[in-house]
C-alpha cells in the first residue's frame, strides 16, 4: 500500500466514529465536519511522517475538537492560531482521550449519527445521500454520479437537508433501551433503502450505482459492530449479503435479467453466502423472529439449494406466510405466489394473486407474474395482456426485454412458461 | 517444526479495501504462498469470516452460555492463519516478512503448533 492508501484507510473507518464524537460535543453537524476535515488535512501532513497513530479515531476527535475550538475562540478574541507543533503534539491527550472514550458512548455517538441522517420530514433520497456524505465520506461529485443527478442539484438537495434537521433538537443525551431500539430500527431501515438503490438499479446504470450497496454494507457491518445480540440487525445484514452474493449473475451481458433459476450458481461469491447463512443461522437461535430475519431465511433457502431442483418451496412458502404476518403486504403476498406456484400449482398461485389487483395494478412484477401464471394454464389471451400491461410498466430495458421473451414464446409455441425474477 | 503464522489486523480497515485493492493483495499473497508449495513448506491456510459472523461458547459456567460476536473485543482481530514449516524462528520470521511485504498492515503472530492433525476435509 502507497503511504497515502493507509492514511486514506484509516480515515474513511475512522469517520463514523469522530464525527459522531465531534458532533455531541459540538451539537452542530457543520461543526463537527469541519472539525474533522481540518483534522484529516493535519492526520495527511504528520501520519506519514510520524507513522499512524495508536487509535486514529481518538487522534482526529482530539485534534478535530482542538482545531474547532481554537477557531472559535479565535472568532471570539481575535487573536492568533497556535501553531502547528502544539496541536500536533497530541501524544499524551491521544491517551487521555481514549480513556474518556468507552464503548457505550461512541456507540450511540455513531447511532446518532445515523439516525439524524434518518430525519422524517427528510425526504427518503435525502436521508441516504445526506449518510453517504457525512457517513460514509463519500464526495458529492460521487453521489450525485450514484443518483443520476449533476452535481450542483446533489449539492442543493445535501444543504436542504442538512437545514431541515438543523431545525430540529437533535436528542444528545445517552437514549434509554426503547428509544435506542427506535433509533436502530430507523437507522436499518434507511440502510436497506440505501443497499437497494444500489442493488435494484443495475443494469444500464451497473457501474455508477453498484457503489451503493458496498457502503450500505460496510454500514451494516458498523452497525452489527456496535451492536452484536441484535437479531434484526444480524437478518438484515444477512439479507443484504445473500442477496449482493448473487448480484453479479442477475444479469446477462447484454444487460438482460437472468431469472433466479437460470443463474450460473458457480458464479455466485461464496465468501458473501457464507457469512450471510453464518448470521442468519446465529440471528434465528434468539428465536425473536422480525422481518428481516425471515426474508433473510428465504434468500437463505436458495442461497443453500444447488440447482434450482434443490430449492425448499414448502419452506420458503411458510416463512412468506410468516412475513405476511408480521409485515402484511401486497408484495409480500405476490411474492408468496410465486412458493405458491411451485408448492401447489398456477390455479392456487392466481387465486393469490388476482384479488391483489387494485393495489398492484401499476407494479410490473404484478403482471408479470400474472401473465407467467396465466401462460401455464394455457389461458394465452389473458396472459398475452398481461405481458403487454407488464411491458409498458417496466423500469428497466432489461425487464422490459425480460418480458417479451415470455411474449414471443407465447406466439412461437404453446410451452409452459417459468415464474419471474425475484 | 511447524509455525502457525496468525493474522492479525482491523477488520473494519480491511474491509473499506477497494475491490482492486482486495484482489491485488490476494495476488500479492498467492505469488508467496505458491512459492512456499513449490518448497513443500505449506500446509492448511483459513481465511476467516469476520468477527460479526462469530460466536463466543463461555464455558466457565454450566451450562455454557453461548454469545454473539468474538471472544475478546480487540482492535485488531483475528482474521486467518497459515501453517508452514520452517527450519528456525529465523525462517519463520523471514516467512512472515514476505507475507507481510505481500499484505501490508496488522501483524503477525508467529506460533510454534505443538500437533497437527491432518483430519479428514478435502482441501
Amino acid at each position: 500500500m502507497t503511504p497515502l492508501a493507509w492514511v486514506d484507510a484509516a480515515l474513511t473507518t475512522a469517520r463514523p466514529q469522530a464525527i459522531g464524537a465531534l458532533l455531541r460535543y459540538f451539537r452542530d453537524l457543520d461543526t463537527a465536519e469541519e472539525a474533522f476535515q481540518d483534522a484529516c488535512l493535519r492526520a495527511l501532513k504528520t501520519w506519514p511522517q510520524q507513522g499512524p497513530p495508536r487509535d486514529p479515531a481518538a487522534w482526529l476527535i482530539m485534534v478535530g475538537r482542538n482545531v474547532a475550538l481554537d477557531s472559535m475562540r479565535r472568532r471570539a478574541k481575535q487573536v492568533a492560531l497556535p501553531d502547528e507543533q502544539t496541536l500536533s503534539d497530541t501524544d499524551d491527550a491521544e491517551t487521555a482521550t481514549v480513556e474518556r472514550l468507552d464503548d457505550s458512548h461512541y456507540r450511540d455517538d455513531i447511532l446518532r449519527l445515523l439516525f439524524i441522517c434518518c430525519h422524517p420530514d427528510v425526504p427518503v433520497v435525502q436521508q441516504i445521500a445526506l449518510a453517504l456524505r457525512i457517513v460514509c465520506g463519500l464526495s458529492v461529485a460521487q453521489i450525485a454520479r450514484a443518483f443520476l443527478v449533476g452535481p450542483s442539484a446533489m449539492e442543493q438537495r445535501i444543504t436542504r437537508a442538512k437545514a431541515r434537521i438543523a431545525k430540529t433538537a437533535v436528542p444528545f443525551e445517552a437514549p434509554g433501551a426503547a428509544e435506542r431500539a427506535e433509533r436502530l430500527a430507523a437507522v436499518a431501515a434507511m440502510i436497506y433503502l440505501l443497499f437497494n438503490e444500489g442493488y435494484s438499479a443495475r443494469g444500464s446504470e451497473a457501474g455508477s450505482r453498484a457503489p451503493l450497496a458496498g457502503e450500505a454494507i460496510r454500514l451494516i457491518r458498523l452497525l452489527l459492530r456496535l451492536f452484536p445480540a441484535e437479531p434484526e440487525i444480524m437478518g438484515l445484514a444477512a439479507l443484504m449479503l445473500l442477496q449482493e452474493a448473487r448480484a453479479g449473475s442477475r444479469f446477462d451481458p447484454e444487460g438482460e435479467i437472468v431469472l433466479l433459476e437460470d443463474q450460473d450458481r458457480n458464479r455466485w461469491d461464496k465468501a458473501g453466502i457464507a457469512e450471510g447463512l453464518a448470521l442468519i443461522d446465529k440471528a434465528m437461535r434468539h428465536k425473536r423472529p422480525g422481518p428481516y430475519q425471515v426474508q433473510a431465511a428465504i434468500a437463505a433457502l436458495h442461497a443453500r439449494a444447488a440447482t434450482p431442483q434443490d430449492t425448499d418451496w414448502t419452506q420458503i412458502d411458510l416463512l412468506y406466510a410468516n412475513l405476511e404476518r408480521l409485515q402484511p403486504s401486497a408484495i409480500v403476498t405476490l411474492n408468496r405466489a410465486v412458493a405458491v406456484n411451485k408448492v401447489r400449482g398456477p390455479n392456487d398461485a392466481l387465486a393469490m394473486v388476482e384479488p391483489l389487483n387494485e393495489r398492484l395494478a401499476g407494479y410490473f412484477y404484478f403482471h408479470g407474474l400474472r401473465g407467467a401464471l396465466l401462460e401455464q394454464l394455457g389461458r394465452h389471451d389473458d396472459a398475452r395482456e398481461s405481458f403487454a400491461r407488464a411491458i409498458a410498466l417496466a423500469n428497466t430495458p432489461a425487464e422490459a426485454a425480460h418480458i417479451r421473451h415470455h411474449l414471443d414464446r407465447l406466439s412461437a409455441s404453446p410451452r409452459p412458461a417459468v415464474g419471474t425474477e425475484k | 517444526m511447524l509455525y502457525a503464522i496468525l493474522c492479525y489486523h482491523q477488520e473494519d480497515v480491511v474491509q473499506s479495501w477497494s475491490k482492486e485493492k482486495h484482489d491485488q493483495t490476494m495476488a500479492n499473497l498467492a505469488k508467496v504462498t505458491d512459492k512456499l508449495m513449490k518448497q513443500r513448506r505449506l500446509g492448511p491456510v483459513a481465511r476467516l469470516l469476520p468477527t460479526t459472523a462469530a460466536a463466543t461458547l463461555r464455558k466457565d459456567q454450566e451450562p455454557p452460555l453461548v454469545i454473539d460476536g468474538p471472544f475478546a473485543e480487540t482492535k485488531e482481530q483475528l482474521l486467518g492463519f497459515f501453517i508452514v514449516d520452517c527450519q528456525s524462528l529465523d525462517a519463520a520470521i523471514e516467512t512472515s516478512r514476505e507475507l507481510a511485504r505481500a499484505n501490508m498492515g496488522g501483524s503477525y503472530e508467529i506460533r510454534p503448533v505443538a500437533q497437527l492433525d491432518a483430519g479428514v476435509l478435502p482441501p
